[in-house]
């Protein structure tokens, strides 16, 4: 199977990796996958509390070339977005932009749970309610 | 100077040894005569070539010409000995007993016979991949009439000891049904001293082309029959009918005629490299063998890096290429059946790859894929959620997946 170019661009050459630190109050951390799944996505964001602007977004993956791509591109667009508008990422916008083929769309479904996931534990940090996943 | 990509998955397949190709092309164009067309000049020769050719495949394994079924490939030759061997005996017993590691095209032939009424037992494997020989023997019933087993897995490269196996089938009347198409060629393997009744092989496992294979046959002490799969001219004794590939033959008898005199010499240089790769890569931390170390062909080496994926791995040793054990290398999105027979986890079990080496593998090809895997596996692991983790001393067993 043949990696479209910006799989292999965002595998090559990774935005944000690493880790923030999860205890603090402002950032939100989104683990979802499992081992034997073989796809574990790790996002965290860190928010500007005033203005629920995400400021920096990292992430770690185990998984595939279009696992780390789809987390990678997850980073790249949730910076700068409220946590508001970063509800409105959908894993098709992943599919389109990095060309994933159909059997690879359960990456950019895992990567918009990531983002969910990451915003609800930022949301209930901070007296918010959580959302449900879609 | 070092031609990239490297080949490092000669459990696949392997390329054609240019002294197969040369032994081979005279047969396309001029000698082209089909074998079976007895009253001209182009019919003999081609006989006469595909009769010499059996004979360096016999030769290889120690067998009688006459027992030689040319086939399409292994494939063809699994399908033919386990039904043929289950109608022509259907008598006696519908009992087959093989194992979970065994190839699909063995374990998809006996699902098929299943709905034809048949009892297969599939055997376990203790994890270094060997079954337990009591164990065979106390699955032998009086309705069994066939024992099939690999004698060395695709996957891992164990080596069964189908000698010990034979001798237990014997004992109760059993049939012993080998694939052997990982074994034949890069180890001894002998039908007389091994006691094997029907086998399986490849030729373009061993350096000859794809498309043609063989079924060794017994003909006495016991005389072997099975019921031919494909009907037709009557070809290969009744047994596969279908215009033989002349040149597919000539190649693999020179396959197995250069088997028979480089199998040492290559061997000696083949396993000094699989265990310079090997040792050099189990030095890293959470790096795992799969499979028995003693018991296992001498050039293929099968690998987990803990906590990392295997198709991001093989994405990482682009230079290389590579079979993983991981599920999204295949279509089934499952993880390998034979790892995981082994008891691996899922997880170790899509962290795997296999390293296939070969004839032609230098010591430079060697030494790039050692720097080009340890590199790749560090790069991941610096970006693998459960690495960090594993580092923090966090145990990845307590904690509540989200699976999907």
């Amino acid at each position: 199977m043949a990696y479209s170019e910006k799989v292999i661009e965002h595998y090559t050459s990774p935005r944000n990796i690493g880790t923030l630190d999860k205890n603090k109050k402002n950032v939100g951390t989104g683990l979802v996958g499992a081992p034997e799944c073989g796809d574990v996505m790790r996002l965290q964001i860190e928010v500007d509390e005033a203005t629920h602007t995400i400021t920096d977004a990292k992430f770690k993956t185990f998984g595939c070339g279009s696992a780390i791509a789809s987390s990678s591109l997850a980073t790249e667009w949730l910076k700068g977005k409220t946590i508001d508008d970063a509800l409105t990422i959908d894993n098709m916008d992943i599919v389109e932009e990095l060309s994933l083929p159909p059997v690879k769309i359960h990456c950019s479904v895992l990567a918009e749970d990531a983002i969910r996931t990451a915003i609800n534990d930022y949301r209930v940090k901070n007296g918010l309610e959580a959302l449900p996943l879609k | 100077m070092l031609k990239l990509p490297i080949y490092l998955d000669h459990n696949a397949t392997t390329p054609c040894d240019p002294r197969v190709v040369e032994a081979m092309i005279p047969y396309f164009t001029n000698t082209f005569g089909n074998a079976a067309s007895r009253n001209h000049a182009f019919g003999w020769q081609a006989e006469e070539a595909v009769d010499y050719a059996r004979e360096q495949v016999a030769k290889l394994i120690n067998a009688d010409p006459k027992e030689i079924i040319f086939t399409s490939g292994a494939t063809e030759a699994d399908n033919l000995a386990i039904k043929g061997v289950f109608e022509m005996y259907r008598e006696k017993g519908n009992h087959i007993i093989t194992t979970k590691t065994e190839h699909k095209a063995v374990i998809d032939t006996c699902k098929h016979l299943e709905k034809m009424g048949a009892e297969i037992t599939y055997l376990s494997v203790g994890e270094d991949g060997m079954i337990n020989l009591a164990e065979l023997e106390a699955a032998i019933k009086p309705t069994t009439i066939l024992v099939s087993l690999m004698y060395a897995n695709n996957e891992i490269g164990v080596i069964h000891p189908i000698k010990e196996i034979s001798v237990i089938a014997r004992k109760h009347g059993v049939l012993v049904f080998t694939d052997a198409t990982q074994a034949v060629g890069k180890i001894p393997v002998d039908v007389q001293a091994d006691g094997i009744d029907l086998m399986a092989f490849s030729a373009h496992k061993m350096y000859g082309p794809k498309g043609v294979g063989a079924l060794y046959v017994r003909r006495k002490n016991p005389r072997v029959k099975v019921t031919s799969q494909m009907d037709g001219g009557g070809h290969e004794r009744g047994m596969r009918s279908g215009t033989l590939n002349v040149p597919g033959i000539v190649g693999f008898g020179k396959a197995c005629e250069i088997c028979i005199t480089d199998m040492d010499s290559d061997n000696k240089r083949i396993v000094a490299l699989r265990d310079k790769l090997e040792t050099t890569l189990l030095q890293m931390e959470e790096t795992y063998l799969n499979g028995n170390k003693g018991h296992r062909l001498p050039q293929v080496s099968n690998i987990s890096f803990k906590h990392v994926e295997g198709e991001g791995l093989l994405m990482g040793v682009k230079d290389i290429a590579l079979s993983s054990g991981s599920a999204c290398t295949s279509a089934s999105l499952e993880p390998s059946y034979v790892l995981k027979a082994l008891g691996l986890d899922d997880e170790l079990a899509h962290s795997s790859l296999r390293f296939g080496l070969g004839r032609f593998t230098t010591e430079e090809e060697v030494d790039f894929a050692i720097d080009q895997v340890t590199t790749a596996v560090n790069k991941l692991r610096e970006m693998s959620p459960l690495w960090e983790m594993f580092k923090e001393g966090i145990d990845l067993k307590s904690i509540d997946w989200q699976e999907h």
